[in-house]
């Protein structure tokens, strides 16, 4: 009868949850997304896949053991998400090199620089994307043709562009947008992921599965992709229904580029995202209608990455402002 | 039971691990000694009203809770008392206390210890509140909030419903259910002695759906009482929480800072209404509870119904005894109750349970950084948010965590219990309540 008992402070339970089973968790939910890549682009997807996420632990290990002399945590498997997501977010004709130079980007001064998990404002994925496509535009701006040169490892091939590249060199002449209409995919094509892109960028079915997944799982919430796939959508809706021979339809701008894998995926990320609900639906609008702005009027074809981190960069400000509602104020009772 | 309600705001849905639903209810004899608290509810301890060497008997009043908010304590054996001085209570504290070697165990003579049922209520509305606290009745749900008090109604405050707290959202703990299923119509009675002794037309029940059998029972006795409404509730904790149930049945909200009244409720829990019945119908003050005693190792855990100051010890040794694993003992249950530094502290009125954790269960992982995951904001059923108040009391910005509303938080420890990062957001809520309340203190003195 003399076990000493240990004395601490309720609760005296704790979920399952961890941080370890969150971040592999949404691994998990990628599979989809790095299965139909490697079945479209062929072996050089996996390798890019497996390029990055090594790139992505090395780099935090050895940031944590030795510049910082903390006890490195990579197992907890939020650098391997990181480093799925930034190969997911280029061409499949970007060198290796390259991608390990995003990786280090991504990790190092996105990530680490800040103070590592949990610390960084931005999504350092999409920091990693925009330093690669200011860095190296004329490999993240070379599209490959689906379903060919499958066991290549090197790249040769490279067609005209992406769906939205095509659309936005038409604007860009001043023609319609028939001129071309051929050279578009069609809807299921666009779903299924058989197009022109980045490499986890093309399949909206995917992307679907893999946020069903995580919607399971309470990885993410509803609101953040539904607030910012319906944002865009309306917002392009409305310029789509004033001019259709311009604009290109609503359901095209949600499947096209970046806007499936980024609203579910990267507008998600837990940190670089506000904290309260209202905050994640007004973040997610913002995410929308950026998005919007940019492809219907920027100079680019694709919005996606500049509107999250836009938004990123906005989130402290939300989060001051869009606090939870208190139980008891601001109802009738 | 017609209507599935619960609380829209927060909560989470720890394991349930609820062992010894099927228990029936044992009898625990007394030890051979107990050490009674005088201060075993909120507010004011009472005073010792014997001395070393009188003899008393199961009833006798033992301690007088002389201020407003206190309660009286009485004699849960029968014997002679030991030593007035001191013993520890649940947190490992020493406070005052009537020690009282066990003799036998002979009652005091008005007390109706038959199995009768009696039915007819026949006590008007103040003396049910006046013998209320003369039988030292206590929120029996943990909170321990003297009985009395909440039924004198402050001038200008308007009471229409009687809420009858019967959730037990806790995990582990059965004590509430075994009673509901046992004394189904001793509640019940009891149930309606409050709703007379609060004047008012509507008593509602709240039980949540992991205790059909309890809500069955319940709602089919109910029918007999036209002022008595059975709710079944969608599981998910905090239900039991005055403000969620509240919210849950009624649809009302109690702002921070402010209490049933004012939004016209009492809330109550079944085991103060069977303790309600006990002294109105049976002259039987407060001297037991029904204590759940359980733990994944234990070998015969299952409900007791304990004398009051029996020590932990006793009650554990009735269950199969201490196994050999054990890291932590709880007062209560896993998510609000208090680990206890040793095994002689004993069963006071609000204690619901006596949980057994083995190494394994009462380890704390390693904490990491936040990850921002917004999982503490969204399971607070308050809408608090506890990383930023955790982050404040860290950094020890009190005014700001005043500001942030720390003092609305209920200490259910949802936050805690989700977080990913192992954060111990409560220990830092609590301080941050108490260095905002010596703030406030200091300021308005
Ligand atoms: S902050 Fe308080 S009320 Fe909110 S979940 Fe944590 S313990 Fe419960
Ligand atoms: S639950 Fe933990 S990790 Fe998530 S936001 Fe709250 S404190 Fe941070």
């Amino acid at each position: 009868m003399s076990q000493t008992l240990i004395v601490s402070g309720s609760p005296h339970a704790k979920s399952d949850l961890t941080v370890r089973s969150i971040m592999w968790g949404v691994v998990i939910a990628l599979l989809p997304v790095f299965a139909v890549s490697a079945y479209v682009f062929g072996v050089r997807a996996i390798i890019a896949v497996l390029v990055t996420s090594a790139a992505c632990v090395v780099t935090e290990y050895i940031v944590q053991r030795f510049f910082l002399k903390q006890k490195p945590t990579v197992d907890d498997g939020s650098a391997v998400v990181t480093g799925m997501l930034l190969a997911f977010n280029v061409s499949v004709a970007v060198p290796l090199w390259q991608l390990v130079v995003g990786s280090i980007v991504a990790i190092a001064v996105a990530k680490m620089a800040f103070g590592g998990i949990g610390t960084n404002p931005f999504n350092p994925a999409l920091i990693g994307r925009a330093f690669m496509t200011v860095s190296f535009p004329v490999h993240m701006n070379t599209w490959v043709v689906p379903r060919e040169s499958l066991l290549s490892l090197g790249v040769d091939r490279a067609t005209g562009a992406t769906p939205l590249g095509y659309i936005a060199d038409a604007a860009a002449r001043g023609e319609p947008l028939s001129t071309v209409a051929a050279e578009l995919p069609g809807y299921s094509q666009m779903f299924l992921g058989t197009i022109g892109g980045s490499m986890g960028e093309i399949s909206a079915l995917a992307v679907l599965i893999g946020g069903a997944y995580m919607l399971y799982r309470k990885l993410i919430s509803w609101e953040t992709p539904v607030v910012f796939l319906g944002t865009l959508a309306a917002g392009t809706g409305i310029f789509w229904i004033i001019d259709p021979t311009a604009y290109a339809d609503p359901l095209f701008h949600v499947l096209a580029g970046g806007a499936m894998l980024g609203a579910w995926f990267m507008a998600t990320d837990m940190t670089t995202s506000p904290m309260s609900r209202n905050g994640k639906i007004v973040f997610a609008a913002g995410c929308g209608l950026i998005t919007a702005v940019i492809r219907l009027f920027g100079g680019f074809p694709e919005g996606v990455t500049y509107a999250i981190l836009l938004m990123n960069a906005f989130v402290p400000l939300i989060d001051n402002k869009f606090r939870p509602r208190r139980f008891g104020k601001g109802v009738a009772s | 039971m017609a209507v599935v309600k619960t609380f829209p705001m927060g909560g989470v849905h720890p394991p349930e691990n609820k062992f010894t639903a099927d228990s029936a209810i044992q009898i625990l004899d007394p030890p051979d000694e107990v050490a009674i608290l005088l201060g075993q509810h909120i507010g004011a301890p009472a005073e010792a009203v014997v001395q070393k060497g009188d003899t008393v008997k199961v009833g006798t009043l033992i301690g007088e809770g002389k201020a407003f908010i206190s309660a009286n304590v009485h004699s849960s054996v029968s014997g002679t008392v030991k030593r007035v001085d001191e013993a520890l209570d649940a947190a490992g504290f020493r406070k005052p206390a009537v020690v009282i070697s066990v003799e036998g165990d002979e009652w005091e003579e008005r007390i109706d210890r038959s199995p009768e049922l009696v039915t007819e209520i026949n006590t008007p509305a103040e003396e049910i509140v006046q013998r209320i606290k003369a039988a030292g009745i206590v929120g029996m749900g943990g909170a321990a909030f003297p009985t009395n008090v909440k039924y004198m109604v402050p001038e200008g405050k308007q009471v229409d419903t009687l809420v009858i707290n019967g959730v037990e959202c806790e995990p582990y703990l059965t004590a509430d259910h075994r009673l509901m299923l046992e004394h189904t119509d001793e509640v019940l009675i009891g149930v309606e002695v409050l709703r007379r002794a609060l004047q008012v037309e509507r008593a509602v029940i709240g039980i949540e759906l992991n205790k059909s059998d309890a809500i069955e029972i319940m709602s089919k006795h109910a029918e007999r009482f036209p002022h008595i409404e059975v709710y079944g509730l969608k599981v998910q904790y905090p239900q039991g929480a005055e403000k969620q149930l509240i919210k849950a049945i009624l649809d009302r909200e109690v702002p921070g800072g402010k209490l049933p009244l004012d939004v016209g409720c009492v809330v109550n829990n079944v085991g103060t209404a069977l303790a309600a019945y006990h002294e109105i119908q049976k002259n039987r003050p407060l001297i037991d509870r029904v204590v759940t005693v359980t733990g994944s190792s234990l070998s015969k855990r299952g409900n007791f119904q304990v004398r009051i100051g029996t020590p932990f010890s006793h009650a554990i040794e009735a269950a199969g005894g201490m196994p050999g694993d054990v890291a932590k003992v709880i007062a209560g249950g896993p998510m609000m109750g208090k680990a206890v530094p040793d095994l002689n502290v004993s069963v006071t009125k609000g204690t619901s349970g006596i949980l057994l954790l083995n190494k394994r269960e009462a380890q704390r992982e390693e904490t990491v950084a936040c990850i921002r995951c917004s999982k503490c904001v969204s399971a607070c059923p308050i809408g608090l948010e506890p990383y930023l108040l955790e982050k404040l009391a860290r950094m020890e910005y009190w005014e700001q965590s005043d500001e942030h509303d720390v003092l609305d938080c209920i200490e259910c420890g949802s936050c805690s219990y989700i977080c990913p990062s192992n954060r111990p957001l409560l220990d830092y809520i609590k301080l941050g309540k108490v260095k905002v309340h010596e703030m406030r203190r200091a300021s308005a003195g």
